[in-house]
């Protein structure tokens, strides 16, 4: 026996010889245990995210030290920092390059609410332009926090439907920020 | 150079048109009339020798009767001296003749001007937005536009004090 337990299973039916589960926890827990973030750093939030990355915070035993800078081979999007106006559609095509499932992290007060940017030149949120499933609020938000929203953000796609992405209602609200 | 130089043949060339010379700060500053702008920073950079632009920017004084203002900032490198030139406008025809017919530098000031003050540069090559987004419908730092963003749905004003 490892000392380590290093995920534990769903839940299901187990007994000598076989372990019956749904198929979306399997699924469920494999993505959740290696989500793929994709850091898109514009200002202080991104230097919290460089000291979550290293080896005092280590977001890494979350399965998630497989930084993607690529968007088609991302699976979360974490936007921290302030985005100007003229940078929203930016932030809207990376996520609209992104493949299904997709899932969106506003880290720090600028990306969930503009933060104290009350001006004519900055977005007031990224909700603004894309849909948003965690935001981790704070000026910038300490390591910690980042680490609690991932979590958060592991427990979405741990419990995720598998037809989620092809119900009417997510249609709408894609339709709502305008992608496809 | 010489301050009361400057100011003589200035003075000696565009006589009327010249509204004001200022002596009080540390920057020697010259009024004139737009009308006569880009023939003043032509003189003052061919005779003068104040071969440098160092800075071409906007301004709104709304209390005054021509609110819009651009300010002209010139360098003489050889002498190390510098001189300030500034020309008004009315709000209802905020329209200044170019600078790039003089210094190509002014080209990407000028656009930055018109983007935050809504200032008309006649025969501007290119004068559109440069650091705003293109669908902005007014003119930022103009005093009459609040510094808050308009468009915001999520702030109740009552817990801000307006």
């Amino acid at each position: 026996m490892s000392q380590y337990n290093i995920v534990d299973p769903p839940e299901g039916y187990s007994a000598p010889g076989f372990f019956a589960t749904t198929l979306d926890r399997v699924v469920g827990l494999a993505r959740k245990n290696s989500i793929w973030p994709l850091p898109f750093a514009t200002s202080c939030c991104g230097i919290e995210f460089m000291a979550t990355m290293g080896a005092n915070y280590d977001l890494a035993r979350f399965g998630a030290e497989r930084m993607s800078f690529s968007p088609r081979q991302a699976d979360l999007l974490m936007v921290m920092g302030t985005i100007a106006k003229k940078m929203g559609p930016i932030v809207n095509q990376v996520y609209e390059q992104m493949a299904e499932p997709r899932w969106v992290m506003a880290v720090g007060a600028c990306a969930s609410s503009g933060g104290i940017f009350d001006t004519y030149s900055v977005l007031q949120g990224i909700d603004k332009v894309v849909p948003v499933d965690v935001y981790v609020p704070g000026c910038p938000p300490r390591p910690e926090q980042i680490i609690d929203g991932f979590m958060k953000i592991q427990e979405l796609v741990g419990s995720e439907s598998l037809r989620r992405r092809y119900s009417p209602e997510y249609r709408v609200l894609l339709e709502k920020y305008g992608i496809k | 150079m010489e301050r009361l130089l400057i100011q003589n043949s200035l003075q000696e060339k565009f006589m009327d048109a010249i509204i004001s010379f200022d002596d009080s700060s540390d920057i020697f500053t010259v009024t004139v009339k737009k009308q006569v702008i880009v023939d003043v920073i032509l003189f003052i950079k061919e005779e003068l020798g104040f071969q440098f632009l160092t800075d071409l920017c906007g301004i709104h004084y709304p209390d005054q009767e021509f609110q819009l203002g651009v300010v002209y900032h010139l360098h003489n490198l050889p002498l190390n001296t510098r001189i300030r030139v500034k020309t008004f406008t009315s709000l209802a025809e905020p329209e200044i003749d170019t600078l790039t017919t003089v210094f190509s530098g002014a080209n990407w000031m000028e656009r930055e001007t018109y983007d935050f003050f809504g200032i008309i540069f006649t025969n501007h090559p290119n004068l559109i937005r440069i650091l705003n987004v293109e669908y902005l419908d007014y003119f930022p730092m103009r005093k009459e536009y609040p510094l808050e963003d308009q468009t915001r749905t999520d702030k109740d004003d009552r817990f801000f004090g307006r």
